[in-house]
Protein backbone atom coordinates (compact mmCIF):
# COMPACT_ATOMS: atom_id res chain seq x y z
CA UNK A 1 0.00 0.00 0.00
CA UNK A 2 1.35 3.42 -0.87
CA UNK A 3 1.79 5.88 1.97
CA UNK A 4 -0.81 8.22 0.45
CA UNK A 5 -3.43 5.50 0.32
CA UNK A 6 -2.62 4.48 3.90
CA UNK A 7 -2.98 8.12 4.98
CA UNK A 8 -6.34 8.37 3.21
CA UNK A 9 -7.63 5.21 4.92
CA UNK A 10 -6.39 6.46 8.29
CA UNK A 11 -8.10 9.83 7.75
CA UNK A 12 -11.56 8.54 6.80
CA UNK A 13 -12.79 7.40 10.27
CA UNK A 14 -11.87 10.77 11.80
CA UNK A 15 -14.04 12.56 9.24
CA UNK A 16 -17.25 10.52 9.59
CA UNK A 17 -19.02 12.93 11.98
CA UNK A 18 -18.08 15.82 9.69
CA UNK A 19 -19.37 13.82 6.72
CA UNK A 20 -22.83 13.61 8.29
CA UNK A 21 -22.85 17.25 9.34
CA UNK A 22 -21.49 18.67 6.10
CA UNK A 23 -23.71 16.64 3.79
CA UNK A 24 -26.79 17.83 5.66
CA UNK A 25 -25.74 21.45 6.27
CA UNK A 26 -24.27 21.66 2.75
CA UNK A 27 -27.58 20.40 1.37
CA UNK A 28 -29.44 23.01 3.44
CA UNK A 29 -27.22 25.68 1.89
CA UNK A 30 -27.79 24.31 -1.62
CA UNK A 31 -31.56 24.20 -1.10
CA UNK A 32 -31.58 27.77 0.22
CA UNK A 33 -29.49 29.06 -2.71
CA UNK A 34 -31.79 27.22 -5.13
CA UNK A 35 -34.91 28.68 -3.48
CA UNK A 36 -33.47 32.20 -3.85
CA UNK A 37 -33.01 31.60 -7.56
CA UNK A 38 -29.23 31.19 -7.69
CA UNK A 39 -28.04 28.63 -10.23
CA UNK A 40 -26.13 25.57 -9.11
CA UNK A 41 -22.92 27.10 -10.47
CA UNK A 42 -22.97 29.81 -7.76
CA UNK A 43 -23.57 27.23 -5.05
CA UNK A 44 -20.63 25.22 -6.40
CA UNK A 45 -18.31 28.25 -6.66
CA UNK A 46 -19.17 29.40 -3.13
CA UNK A 47 -18.66 25.96 -1.61
CA UNK A 48 -15.34 25.44 -3.40
CA UNK A 49 -13.84 28.91 -2.96
CA UNK A 50 -15.49 30.39 0.13
CA UNK A 51 -15.85 27.10 2.02
CA UNK A 52 -17.01 28.56 5.30
CA UNK A 53 -20.33 27.12 6.41
CA UNK A 54 -21.89 29.80 8.55
CA UNK A 55 -20.48 32.56 6.32
CA UNK A 56 -22.09 31.03 3.25
CA UNK A 57 -25.46 31.22 4.98
CA UNK A 58 -24.73 34.86 5.82
CA UNK A 59 -23.98 35.61 2.13
CA UNK A 60 -27.60 34.79 1.31
CA UNK A 61 -28.82 37.48 3.70
CA UNK A 62 -26.16 39.88 2.42
CA UNK A 63 -27.33 39.38 -1.16
CA UNK A 64 -30.95 39.79 -0.08
CA UNK A 65 -30.05 43.14 1.47
CA UNK A 66 -28.64 44.58 -1.77
CA UNK A 67 -25.27 44.85 -3.51
CA UNK A 68 -22.66 46.17 -1.09
CA UNK A 69 -19.17 44.82 -1.93
CA UNK A 70 -17.20 46.69 0.76
CA UNK A 71 -19.80 45.99 3.45
CA UNK A 72 -19.82 42.30 2.53
CA UNK A 73 -16.02 42.15 2.65
CA UNK A 74 -15.94 43.67 6.16
CA UNK A 75 -18.83 41.51 7.34
CA UNK A 76 -16.92 38.41 6.20
CA UNK A 77 -13.81 39.51 8.09
CA UNK A 78 -15.89 39.84 11.26
CA UNK A 79 -17.87 36.62 10.91
CA UNK A 80 -14.69 34.67 10.18
CA UNK A 81 -12.37 36.41 12.65
CA UNK A 82 -12.33 33.24 14.78
CA UNK A 83 -10.18 31.63 12.05
CA UNK A 84 -7.30 33.79 13.31
CA UNK A 85 -7.24 31.67 16.47
CA UNK A 86 -7.13 28.47 14.43
CA UNK A 87 -4.15 29.73 12.44
CA UNK A 88 -2.22 30.70 15.56
CA UNK A 89 -3.01 27.29 17.10
CA UNK A 90 -1.74 25.47 14.00
CA UNK A 91 1.50 27.44 13.52
CA UNK A 92 3.59 24.52 14.80
CA UNK A 93 1.55 21.64 13.41
CA UNK A 94 1.49 23.09 9.89
CA UNK A 95 5.27 23.54 9.83
CA UNK A 96 7.18 21.73 7.11
CA UNK A 97 4.21 20.69 5.00
CA UNK A 98 5.70 22.09 1.80
CA UNK A 99 3.34 22.42 -1.13
CA UNK A 100 0.37 21.02 0.80
CA UNK A 101 0.46 23.89 3.29
CA UNK A 102 -1.47 26.55 1.30
CA UNK A 103 -4.35 24.13 0.75
CA UNK A 104 -4.42 23.12 4.42
CA UNK A 105 -4.59 26.78 5.46
CA UNK A 106 -7.29 27.51 2.88
CA UNK A 107 -9.49 24.66 4.18
CA UNK A 108 -9.11 25.33 7.93
CA UNK A 109 -12.82 25.32 8.90
CA UNK A 110 -14.21 25.00 12.45
CA UNK A 111 -14.68 21.27 12.01
CA UNK A 112 -11.39 20.50 10.27
CA UNK A 113 -9.58 22.55 12.89
CA UNK A 114 -11.34 20.74 15.73
CA UNK A 115 -10.28 17.35 14.35
CA UNK A 116 -6.72 18.27 13.44
CA UNK A 117 -5.89 20.19 16.62
CA UNK A 118 -6.93 17.20 18.72
CA UNK A 119 -5.69 14.30 16.56
CA UNK A 120 -2.24 13.18 15.51
CA UNK A 121 -1.53 10.91 12.57
CA UNK A 122 -1.52 7.26 13.71
CA UNK A 123 1.86 5.52 14.01
CA UNK A 124 3.44 4.67 10.66
CA UNK A 125 1.17 7.06 8.77
CA UNK A 126 2.65 9.96 6.80
CA UNK A 127 1.72 13.00 8.92
CA UNK A 128 1.60 15.39 5.95
CA UNK A 129 -0.83 13.31 3.93
CA UNK A 130 -2.96 12.49 6.95
CA UNK A 131 -3.48 16.21 7.61
CA UNK A 132 -4.14 16.73 3.90
CA UNK A 133 -6.73 13.99 3.56
CA UNK A 134 -8.73 15.01 6.64
CA UNK A 135 -8.89 18.55 5.20
CA UNK A 136 -9.59 17.38 1.65
CA UNK A 137 -12.33 14.90 2.59
CA UNK A 138 -14.13 17.53 4.67
CA UNK A 139 -13.96 19.96 1.73
CA UNK A 140 -15.36 17.31 -0.63
CA UNK A 141 -18.22 16.48 1.78
CA UNK A 142 -19.22 20.13 1.94
CA UNK A 143 -19.14 20.54 -1.86
CA UNK A 144 -21.07 17.28 -2.36
CA UNK A 145 -23.68 18.25 0.22
CA UNK A 146 -24.30 21.66 -1.29
CA UNK A 147 -24.52 20.19 -4.83
CA UNK A 148 -27.00 17.57 -3.60
CA UNK A 149 -29.12 20.29 -2.02
CA UNK A 150 -28.88 22.53 -5.08
CA UNK A 151 -29.84 19.75 -7.51
CA UNK A 152 -32.40 17.76 -5.56
CA UNK A 153 -33.64 20.85 -3.73
CA UNK A 154 -37.09 20.49 -2.33
CA UNK A 155 -37.46 16.96 -3.74
CA UNK A 156 -35.84 15.65 -0.60
CA UNK A 157 -38.56 14.75 1.80
CA UNK A 158 -36.85 13.19 4.81
CA UNK A 159 -37.25 14.76 8.20
CA UNK A 160 -33.69 15.74 9.01
CA UNK A 161 -34.64 18.26 11.68
CA UNK A 162 -31.95 18.36 14.35
CA UNK A 163 -29.33 16.39 12.42
CA UNK A 164 -26.97 19.38 12.42
CA UNK A 165 -26.57 18.61 16.13
CA UNK A 166 -23.97 16.09 14.97
CA UNK A 167 -21.46 18.95 14.76
CA UNK A 168 -22.32 20.17 18.27
CA UNK A 169 -21.83 16.59 19.44
CA UNK A 170 -18.45 16.46 17.67
CA UNK A 171 -17.25 19.58 19.50
CA UNK A 172 -18.57 18.28 22.84
CA UNK A 173 -16.69 14.99 22.39
CA UNK A 174 -13.48 16.80 21.44
CA UNK A 175 -13.92 19.00 24.51
CA UNK A 176 -14.22 15.89 26.72
CA UNK A 177 -11.12 14.33 25.13
CA UNK A 178 -9.15 17.52 25.67
CA UNK A 179 -10.47 17.76 29.23
CA UNK A 180 -9.14 14.28 29.96
CA UNK A 181 -5.74 14.83 28.31
CA UNK A 182 -5.02 18.41 29.41
CA UNK A 183 -2.73 19.10 32.35
CA UNK A 184 -4.80 22.12 33.27
CA UNK A 185 -8.51 22.74 32.83
CA UNK A 186 -8.13 26.51 33.04
CA UNK A 187 -7.91 27.06 29.24
CA UNK A 188 -11.10 25.07 28.57
CA UNK A 189 -12.92 26.89 31.36
CA UNK A 190 -11.74 30.25 29.99
CA UNK A 191 -13.09 29.35 26.54
CA UNK A 192 -16.50 28.25 27.78
CA UNK A 193 -17.01 31.05 30.30
CA UNK A 194 -15.78 33.84 28.00
CA UNK A 195 -18.10 32.68 25.24
CA UNK A 196 -21.05 32.28 27.62
CA UNK A 197 -20.48 35.70 29.16
CA UNK A 198 -20.24 37.36 25.74
CA UNK A 199 -23.29 35.49 24.46
CA UNK A 200 -25.33 36.77 27.43
CA UNK A 201 -24.01 40.34 27.13
CA UNK A 202 -23.94 40.79 23.34
CA UNK A 203 -26.61 38.43 21.98
CA UNK A 204 -26.45 35.55 19.54
CA UNK A 205 -25.33 37.41 16.41
CA UNK A 206 -22.52 39.60 17.77
CA UNK A 207 -20.75 37.70 20.48
CA UNK A 208 -17.80 35.92 18.85
CA UNK A 209 -15.45 38.89 18.56
CA UNK A 210 -16.09 40.04 22.17
CA UNK A 211 -15.59 36.41 23.24
CA UNK A 212 -12.23 36.31 21.42
CA UNK A 213 -11.16 39.53 23.14
CA UNK A 214 -12.15 38.21 26.58
CA UNK A 215 -10.27 34.95 25.86
CA UNK A 216 -7.13 36.86 24.79
CA UNK A 217 -7.27 39.07 27.88
CA UNK A 218 -7.85 36.13 30.22
CA UNK A 219 -5.02 33.98 28.87
CA UNK A 220 -2.72 37.01 28.86
CA UNK A 221 -3.47 37.78 32.50
CA UNK A 222 -3.11 34.12 33.48
CA UNK A 223 0.08 33.54 31.48
CA UNK A 224 2.48 33.34 34.42
CA UNK A 225 0.52 30.82 36.52
CA UNK A 226 -0.35 28.73 33.43
CA UNK A 227 3.25 28.58 32.25
CA UNK A 228 4.21 27.51 35.73
CA UNK A 229 1.71 24.67 35.39
CA UNK A 230 3.33 23.93 32.04
CA UNK A 231 0.13 23.86 30.03
CA UNK A 232 0.76 22.22 26.71
CA UNK B 1 -32.74 38.72 -6.50
CA UNK B 2 -31.48 40.31 -9.66
CA UNK B 3 -27.75 40.52 -9.93
CA UNK B 4 -25.54 40.56 -12.99
CA UNK B 5 -22.95 37.82 -13.37
CA UNK B 6 -20.18 40.38 -12.89
CA UNK B 7 -21.71 41.56 -9.63
CA UNK B 8 -21.99 38.02 -8.32
CA UNK B 9 -18.42 37.17 -9.32
CA UNK B 10 -17.19 40.30 -7.56
CA UNK B 11 -19.32 39.53 -4.50
CA UNK B 12 -18.20 35.91 -4.08
CA UNK B 13 -14.56 36.81 -4.84
CA UNK B 14 -14.55 39.38 -2.06
CA UNK B 15 -16.20 37.01 0.42
CA UNK B 16 -13.68 34.32 -0.56
CA UNK B 17 -10.77 36.74 -0.27
CA UNK B 18 -11.85 37.96 3.18
CA UNK B 19 -12.26 34.35 4.36
CA UNK B 20 -8.81 33.42 3.06
CA UNK B 21 -7.34 36.49 4.81
CA UNK B 22 -8.69 35.36 8.20
CA UNK B 23 -7.21 31.90 7.64
CA UNK B 24 -3.82 32.87 6.26
CA UNK B 25 -2.94 35.96 8.31
CA UNK B 26 -1.30 34.14 11.27
CA UNK B 27 0.89 32.16 8.86
CA UNK B 28 1.96 35.34 7.03
CA UNK B 29 2.73 37.18 10.28
CA UNK B 30 4.71 34.24 11.69
CA UNK B 31 6.41 32.43 8.79
CA UNK B 32 8.17 29.09 9.36
CA UNK B 33 11.69 30.43 9.08
CA UNK B 34 11.27 33.19 11.63
CA UNK B 35 11.25 32.41 15.32
CA UNK B 36 7.77 32.75 16.76
CA UNK B 37 7.64 35.35 19.58
CA UNK B 38 7.31 33.73 23.01
CA UNK B 39 3.87 35.20 23.65
CA UNK B 40 2.53 33.90 20.33
CA UNK B 41 4.03 30.49 21.08
CA UNK B 42 2.21 30.56 24.41
CA UNK B 43 -1.05 31.40 22.59
CA UNK B 44 -0.43 28.58 20.11
CA UNK B 45 -0.11 26.17 23.04
CA UNK B 46 -3.07 27.35 25.04
CA UNK B 47 -5.65 28.45 22.43
CA UNK B 48 -6.57 24.99 21.09
CA UNK B 49 -7.84 24.14 24.56
CA UNK B 50 -9.91 27.31 24.82
CA UNK B 51 -11.44 27.49 21.34
CA UNK B 52 -13.28 24.17 21.41
CA UNK B 53 -15.24 25.40 24.44
CA UNK B 54 -16.02 28.57 22.51
CA UNK B 55 -17.19 26.49 19.54
CA UNK B 56 -19.59 24.49 21.71
CA UNK B 57 -21.16 27.74 22.92
CA UNK B 58 -21.18 29.00 19.30
CA UNK B 59 -23.19 25.94 18.22
CA UNK B 60 -25.69 26.55 21.02
CA UNK B 61 -25.93 30.31 20.57
CA UNK B 62 -29.54 30.32 19.36
CA UNK B 63 -30.83 28.08 22.14
CA UNK B 64 -33.20 29.83 24.55
CA UNK B 65 -33.79 28.83 28.15
CA UNK B 66 -36.83 31.10 28.36
CA UNK B 67 -38.78 29.93 25.33
CA UNK B 68 -40.14 26.41 24.84
CA UNK B 69 -38.64 23.81 24.96
CA UNK B 70 -36.34 25.55 27.47
CA UNK B 71 -33.15 24.03 26.04
CA UNK B 72 -34.22 20.60 27.28
CA UNK B 73 -33.31 18.73 24.06
CA UNK B 74 -29.81 20.26 24.15
CA UNK B 75 -29.26 19.70 27.88
CA UNK B 76 -30.46 16.08 27.77
CA UNK B 77 -28.50 15.21 24.62
CA UNK B 78 -25.26 16.78 25.84
CA UNK B 79 -25.60 15.02 29.22
CA UNK B 80 -26.04 11.71 27.39
CA UNK B 81 -23.05 12.41 25.13
CA UNK B 82 -20.87 13.13 28.17
CA UNK B 83 -22.07 9.99 29.97
CA UNK B 84 -21.66 7.80 26.88
CA UNK B 85 -18.21 9.16 26.19
CA UNK B 86 -16.94 8.80 29.75
CA UNK B 87 -18.31 5.26 29.79
CA UNK B 88 -17.25 3.87 26.39
CA UNK B 89 -14.78 6.46 25.02
CA UNK B 90 -16.02 5.63 21.53
CA UNK B 91 -16.14 8.87 19.53
CA UNK B 92 -18.56 7.72 16.85
CA UNK B 93 -20.89 6.08 19.37
CA UNK B 94 -21.00 9.24 21.50
CA UNK B 95 -21.58 11.55 18.53
CA UNK B 96 -24.02 9.26 16.71
CA UNK B 97 -25.96 8.39 19.86
CA UNK B 98 -26.16 12.03 20.95
CA UNK B 99 -27.26 13.31 17.54
CA UNK B 100 -29.89 10.57 17.08
CA UNK B 101 -31.27 11.24 20.56
CA UNK B 102 -31.41 14.96 19.80
CA UNK B 103 -33.26 14.34 16.52
CA UNK B 104 -35.73 12.09 18.33
CA UNK B 105 -36.27 14.74 21.02
CA UNK B 106 -36.88 17.65 18.63
CA UNK B 107 -38.97 15.61 16.18
CA UNK B 108 -41.07 13.47 18.51
CA UNK B 109 -40.95 14.78 22.08
CA UNK B 110 -40.48 18.56 22.25
CA UNK B 111 -42.35 19.48 19.10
Amino acid sequence: MTSKKAALLAAIPHTIPVFTGYIVLGAAYGILMDSKGFGIIWTLLASVFVYAGSMQFVTISLLAAGFDPLGSFLMTLMVNARHLFYGVSMLNKYNGLGRLKPYLIFTLTDETFSILCSTDAPKGIDRKWFLFFVSFLDHIYWILGSLLGGILGSMMNINTKGIDFVLTALFVVILINQWKSAKSHIPALIGISSALLSRILFGASDFIIPAMIVILLSVTILRKPMERENVQ
Amino acid sequence: MNYTTTQLILFFSLVSLATILTRVLPFILFPEKKKIPKFVQYLADVLPFTIIGMLVVYCLKDVSFVQMPHAFPEIISIAVIIALHLWKSNTLLSIGGGALLYMFLVQCVFI
